[in-house]
């Protein structure tokens, strides 16, 4: 993050400004990614108006950077609306997609919306690993074709590679034919359980000498998309990540969440306006009150002040104040010195 | 006498935060904060004003100031925010882009 980046976000969480929010347009996707922790059917989205009624009160709330994802957005017909009416109130868009719908026309329509940059998953350079992910044959040809219509239009787009076991060996393949194509690449070694809860896609995690071996591979070290960088200012007095503090989600359905990995319902914006929430909810307030001196066993983890802890992920295992062992695996794949939540459990 | 015509670019994000605006660069995500005067010249960029207007009737108010120093200042601010790319500079009137 640059110190001008840094310095703006100290500032918005000082002022209980929300920098940032993620939307979900749409849990419905045309990919049946094996890893998925969404269900894709239509319980409800937010119709056009509600988004535009959305869209300006984020605005109003001081919501500079947006990312549109899914499910797959693109998918929703009103999207490209949704994208020029973002532009229009001024956010900084950013898109994530599988580029399936992403043909010559759709990248010159984003291109012409200024769009910040746009990621495309793609989990292997191998058509037979990314078609048996995706469970979509000729998927992998499709998804390139789209970054190569972005990257002719002159738009930023990035690779990102969900580290599972099927895939495992193929990320320096997938970094190379992003730096090939011109796009970048962050490779996120997090596997996010169900948001109902169930956690058997938690078995698709990489084996941990895999894990070892890429968090030690250099040709990645600084591309790892582990949604929050580690605390770095004031040490335990900080807050765990931006989650709720500087930054939020919002589901297809209008629920928000301090993010995307964190199911803790904060509010509804068809109940509330987002402001209310963002101001009012007493979920946000939990989140914003914790510090990283609060939690009761990572506090005293030789870790504390380095460890990637996603209060998200710790609190879809029991606690937002407890440990994450998807985390604890991460550090202790990092050094080889065990957290205190490892060290308990033995 | 000839003048100045500026206008945001279609290629910004932007949001004011406290007493600053904030500018985002789309093409390669630079951030740039503008002060209070820089922030006035923003937002009154709409390709249309000219730059001598929009000086005496914005800044100079603001800064008691006298004309002739206050269009100098910012003329230099605007080349500067141009040279960044986050705002366009014209001899003549720009239409303003419908993003």
């Amino acid at each position: 993050m640059s110190s001008l980046a840094a310095e703006l976000s100290a500032k918005a969480v000082a002022l209980g400004v929300p920098l940032a929010a993620h939307l979900d347009l749409t849990y419905r996707c045309n990919e049946r990614c094996v890893h998925c922790y969404l269900d894709h059917d239509d319980h409800g989205e937010l119709t056009f108006d509600e988004v535009d009624r959305l869209l300006g009160e984020m605005a109003a709330a001081g919501v500079l950077r947006l990312t549109l994802s899914g499910g797959e957005p693109l998918l929703r017909t009103d999207f490209f609306a949704i994208v020029r009416r973002a532009r229009q109130l001024g956010f900084s868009v950013k898109l994530k997609s599988n580029g399936i719908m992403i043909r010559e026309a759709e990248a010159a329509a984003l291109h012409e919306l200024c769009l910040e940059s746009v990621q495309i998953s793609i989990y292997s350079h191998r058509a037979e690993v990314h078609d048996a992910i995706t469970k979509v044959k000729g998927s992998l040809a499709r998804s390139l074709a789209a970054a190569r219509f972005l990257i002719g239009q002159g738009l930023r787009v990035n690779f990102a590679t969900v580290l599972m076991r099927d895939n495992a060996r193929d990320y320096p393949e997938v970094q190379a034919l992003a730096h090939a194509l011109g796009a970048g690449f962050t490779l996120d070694p997090t596997i996010t359980p169900h948001l109902n809860g169930e956690r058997s896609i938690l078995a698709l995690n990489v084996a941990s000498d895999d894990l070892k071996r890429v968090l030690h591979d250099e040709r990645v070290a600084g591309r790892l998309e582990e949604s929050c960088a580690p605390p770095s200012d004031d040490e335990l007095d900080a807050a765990p990540c931006s989650a709720g503090h500087s930054a939020c989600y919002i589901s297809p359905y209008g629920e928000v969440y301090p993010c995307v990995q964190f199911p803790l319902a904060s509010g509804n914006i068809r109940d509330q306006s987002f402001s209310a929430i963002w101001r009012n909810s007493p979920q946000l307030a939990e989140v914003r009150a914790v510090r990283i001196r609060d939690l009761p066993v990572c506090s005293s983890c030789p870790h504390a002040t380095s460890c990637t802890r996603c209060p998200g992920l710790a609190y879809m295992e029991g606690s937002l104040r407890g440990p994450s062992a998807a985390d604890c695996e991460k550090s202790f794949a990092r050094t080889g010195i065990p957290t205190a939540a490892m060290r308990l459990r033995h | 006498m000839s003048d100045k015509f500026i206008r945001r670019s279609s290629a910004t994000a932007a949001r004011a935060l406290g007493d600053e605006m904030i500018v985002l660069a789309v093409a390669d995500s630079t951030l740039f904060s503008l002060n209070e005067a820089a922030r006035l010249l923003w937002e009154a960029a709409d390709g249309r004003r000219p730059l001598r207007e929009i000086v005496n009737e914005v800044i100079v108010p603001q800064f008691e100031v006298d004309a002739e120093t206050a269009y100098c200042d910012a003329l230099e601010l605007v080349e500067q925010l141009a040279g960044h790319g986050i705002l366009e500079l014209a001899d003549q009137p720009l239409e303003q882009a419908d993003a």
